[in-house]
Order: structure tokens, then sequence, then C-alpha cells
């Protein structure tokens, strides 16, 4: 299996990449960062750009920790991510996302970018970038656009960078304390999420002492963000779950209460079926999966487990 | 349609080879080069018989351009050898890790890596990091208990060899540079 014939340009800057994009704009580009899903596109599902643009950029291999924020280059590699202290300790869920991607050798050479912008239904990134708020930022030849990520996310594949923009990073700002998850059951076949949730909860009045839990309380839940990927055609936010969270304490009954809510955003008819699970098997795997991310989230938030 | 002229250090040995813009890491390799010990099985990254080490890292040579692979520096399975056997793939023998071996070559190349980063995996870490990595006759037992040995041995040779108290720092990757898009 081949890839049909293409021309190939490599481009050493931002710089470069957009002024090839702009150079090319009458022709069929693709921009080429990990290849993890661009190439065996063109290997087995007729993807046939005329040009490949290779962003061979290290200014966007880097990760940035700030104090309030931390910002990922675009083609900072998931094994990056998930090994790096700075995000761990920082922007811990987008961590948790990258090492859940597939297996090692995808996580070596599949960047975060491509992840964000091939925009896979079952992409674990998304749903990451979604629960933490991130903005996702853009670079064209007139300059800059940020895309708040609950606007980035179009459809199957379908995304807001237009003809002739790249994804330069991702802008995520840090949790105010509190806890969060990513839970993910793995498609058998293809490592994609079935369902995949991600969940941060930011908590007050409570905090993560022993006295605090033998008093049964992990704080009242002040904010919660919970997104979800592989349900429908593209990852969402959930704000019935959000809503039911806040101003409760982060306990089982209000978690189970909350999940109860997972389909509540969801259109029924929208909910993705394959060979491996059926749209009303992947709504019973939403709410397992809501009140899975959740109860994670509770005992991280109360301090019972490390931090990823 | 362009050409490229590239430059791949493989296995040791640099070499300088023409490539098509669609010619694949695992082709450049076997056709061109003539290195047969990645083997082409699914094709679509999810088999992992193709994998290689690649400035380190373990990738599947068929869903990456020969092209990418411009100037890094490519061990397969048959270039971790030393003289003989290398403890890795000797642990492989010894433990009857294969059946047709197929797979072998890039079982090899991630269990490399793996060892290199997690000297001493537990076998939970070991199922994991050969996720990417599917076989097809022998199962996943005597790979695991394979590599489980191969750790063994290469630690003990490790704590032979070195001064008690030498442990050094693993390598940290430097944090880069500031990124683009935000400044
Ligand atoms: C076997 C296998 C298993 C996988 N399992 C998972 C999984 O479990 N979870 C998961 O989330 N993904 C999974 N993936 C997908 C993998 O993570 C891809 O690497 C990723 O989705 C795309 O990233 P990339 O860097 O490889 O992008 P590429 O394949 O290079 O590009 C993908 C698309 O995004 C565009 N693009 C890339 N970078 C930019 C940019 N900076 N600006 C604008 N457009 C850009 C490209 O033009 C292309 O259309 C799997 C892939 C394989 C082969
Ligand atoms: S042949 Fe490359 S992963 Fe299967
Ligand atoms: S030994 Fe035959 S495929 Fe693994």
């Amino acid at each position: 299996m081949f890839p049909a014939e293409f021309d190939y340009e490599r481009a050493e800057s931002v710089s470069e990449a957009l002024e090839a994009l702009e150079r090319y704009a009458d022709a069929d580009v693709e921009i080429l960062a990990g290849g993890h899903s661009l190439v065996p596109a063109m290997k087995t599902e007729g993807r046939e750009p005329d040009v490949v643009v290779d962003l061979d950029v290290p200014a966007l291999d880097a990760v940035n920790a700030l104090d309030d924020r931390t910002v990922l280059g675009a083609l900072t590699t998931y094994a990056t991510i998930a090994d790096s202290g700075a995000v761990r300790s920082t922007v811990p869920l987008v961590a948790e996302a990258a090492s859940e991607v597939g297996d090692l050798q995808i996580r070596n050479r599949g960047t975060i970018g491509g992840n964000l912008a091939a925009a896979h239904p079952g992409a674990d990134l998304p749903a990451a970038v979604l629960a933490s708020d991130a903005t996702i930022l853009l670079r064209n030849r007139d300059g800059k656009r940020e895309v708040p990520a609950t606007d980035f996310f179009r459809g199957d594949g379908e995304t807001a960078v237009e003809p002739g923009e790249l994804l330069a990073g991702v802008r995520v700002p840090h949790a105010d304390g509190g806890g969060f998850a990513y839970a993910k059951k793995t498609h058998p076949a293809t490592g994609y999420a079935m369902v995949g949730v991600a969940a941060v909860v930011e908590t007050d009045g409570g905090g993560d002492g022993d006295a605090d839990r033998d008093a049964g309380g992990e704080g009242t839940v002040s904010s919660a963000r919970v997104a979800a990927t592989g349900a429908v055609d593209r990852a969402v936010r959930l704000p019935s779950v959000e809503d039911a969270l806040v101003g409760d304490p982060l306990d089982s009954a209000p978690i189970d209460a909350a999940a109860s809510e997972a389909r509540a955003d969801i259109d029924p008819e929208r909910l993705r079926a394959d060979a491996s699970a059926s749209a009303e098997f992947r709504g019973e795997l939403l709410e397992a999966y809501v009140a899975r991310a959740l109860e994670t989230a509770a005992d991280r938030a109360a301090g019972d487990t490390p931090t990823a | 349609m362009s050409t490229h002229d590239i430059s791949l250090t493989v296995d040791g040995t640099t070499e300088e080879l023409t490539v098509e813009s669609r010619t694949l890491l695992v082709h450049a390799l076997r056709d061109e080069l003539g290195y047969t010990a990645p083997n082409v099985g699914c094709e679509s990254g999810k088999c992992g018989a193709c994998t290689v080490e690649m400035d380190g890292d373990a990738v599947k040579s068929c869903t990456v351009l020969a092209v990418q692979a411009d100037d890094s520096d490519v061990t397969t399975a048959a270039g971790l050898a030393e003289g003989g056997l290398d403890p890795v793939q000797r642990a492989f023998h010894d433990e009857h890790g294969l059946q047709c071996g197929y797979c072998t070559p890039g079982m090899l190349a991630t269990t490399h890596q793996l060892l290199d980063e997690n000297p001493d995996p537990t076998r939970a870490e070991i199922r994991t990091a050969l996720k990417g990595n599917v076989c097809r006759c022998t199962g996943y037992g005597n790979v695991v208990d394979a590599v489980e040995t191969a750790a063994e041995r290469l630690s003990d040779a490790e704590s032979s060899a070195e001064p008690a108290g030498s442990e050094g720092e693993r390598d940290q990757r430097a944090e880069p540079p500031r990124p683009e898009g935000e400044d």
C-alpha cells in the first residue's frame, strides 16, 4: 500500500509554512505533523493531496509553563506531554489524556496539534482541552487568531482552522484546586475512545487534608467542566452534568446524580454506532464513564490518590 | 511528483539515497537499502511489525515518510546485535518469546525503548509498552517473560559493571524554547 504521488515541501518555520500554504492556495494541500492520521488516510482512505507541507518547526515543539497557564506548541508529541514534569504538575489532565493515546509508538510520533486538527470523533485530546477550558492558537498570514476550545470542534474531521491557517499551539489555564480525571473506554480495534470523559472539578471550603476527609467532606464544588469524546461526531461539553455538580460536596450521591444527567445534553439520534458498540450502548458507556471520571476526580480532590 | 535526496544512519552506517515523496520509511529500509529486519504486516500503523528506533524512539516505519526521517539515526532489530545476540534478543531466544518470528523485530525495537526508560518494568508495564505490537502466533506470555528476563539480566550486568552509588540521573529533556503562537 503506497500513498498516491504528491509534492512534498518541508517548512522549517511558521512563516515558511504559511508562505507555502499561500503559494499553494489553489491546490489541495495537507499539513503534515506526526503523520499518524494523515499517512494512513493517504494509504487507505483515498486521501490524495497534491501537496504536503511538512511542519518541521522546532519552536512549535515546546512546553511553556507560566504562572497561571501552560502553552503547548502544536508539534509537541504525546510522549513529551505525558512525560513532562511541567505538564504533569500544571495541567495534569492533558498529560493523562496524552498518556491514553494509542500505544508507545503512536505516542512517540503523534502531536497535540495534529490530534486537535484531525478532530477524529474518538480522539482523546479534544475532550481534555474542552474540560480544561483551553484556547486554540491559530496563525495565518495576517497574524494570529484565538479560538476557545468550545468553538473549535465543528464535526467529524471539521474544525475552526481555515484554509491558509495553521494551528500553532494550545493555551491551557491552570485549574484552581480540586480534582481532575480522564476516563477512557478504549475501542478494541482502533485504540481511539469508544467513549472518553475528561473532568476538571474545582472545590472550595474543603481541601486536601485527612482531617477534612475524616469529617466526610471534600469541599463544595465551585465549578466543574466535563467533556466527552467518542459519543457523537465531535468532542462536547456536558453542561447538565456540570450544573448538577456545582454547589454540592463532591461525594458519591451528587456524583451519581450528576452522571445520570450525562445523556441530557445529547440527542440520542446523534450517538455514534459501529461494529463494536451500538448507539444505545455508547449512551450507557457515557453515563458510566462520567461517573468514573468524577469518582477519580473526587478522590484526587480529597488527596486520596497521587496526581497523574 | 517530487524526489528527495536524504541521508539516514542505519545500524551505524550512513546511507544516502533518493526517495519519492510517498516512499515510506519501511520501504526505503527494506527495498532501497536492504535492511530487512523491519517487517511489513498491517501497513496501517496497528501491528508494530515494522517498528524501528528513530533517534531513540520506537516508531512504526510504515507510517513515517522516508523524507520525514531525513538526517535521523535509525536502528533496526538487526542493528541491536552486538557481535552476537544482544541481551534482549538472547532473552527472547531463551524464553521462547517467538514462534514464526514475524513480529519479533518490532517487539525487540519497542522493548529496547522500554528498558532504556524503565529498566525494571512490572509485567503490567511490559504489556502496556508492547500494546502496539501484535503477535499472531506465540501469544504474549513468553514475550512478557522474555522482556522480564532481559530486564533482570541487564540490571545484573549493570550492577556488576558499575561501582556502587553511581546511579546517574536519567537524561532530562531540556525544556524547549518558548513556543510561537503566544507572546
Ligand atoms: C494505530 C493508531 C492508533 C491511534 N490511536 C489513537 C488514540 O487512541 N487516540 C487518539 O486521540 N488518536 C489516536 N490515533 C491518532 C494519532 O494520535 C494521530 O497521530 C493524531 O490524531 C494526528 O496527529 P499527527 O501529529 O500524527 O497529525 P497528522 O497525521 O500529521 O495530521 C492530521 C491532520 O491534521 C492536520 N494538521 C496537523 N497538524 C496541523 C497544524 N499544526 N495546523 C493545522 N493542521 C494540522 C493535517 O493536515 C491532517 O489533516 C491513532 C493513530 C494510529 C495510527
Ligand atoms: S506494518 Fe507498520 S504497524 Fe503494521
Ligand atoms: S511469533 Fe509469529 S507473529 Fe509473533
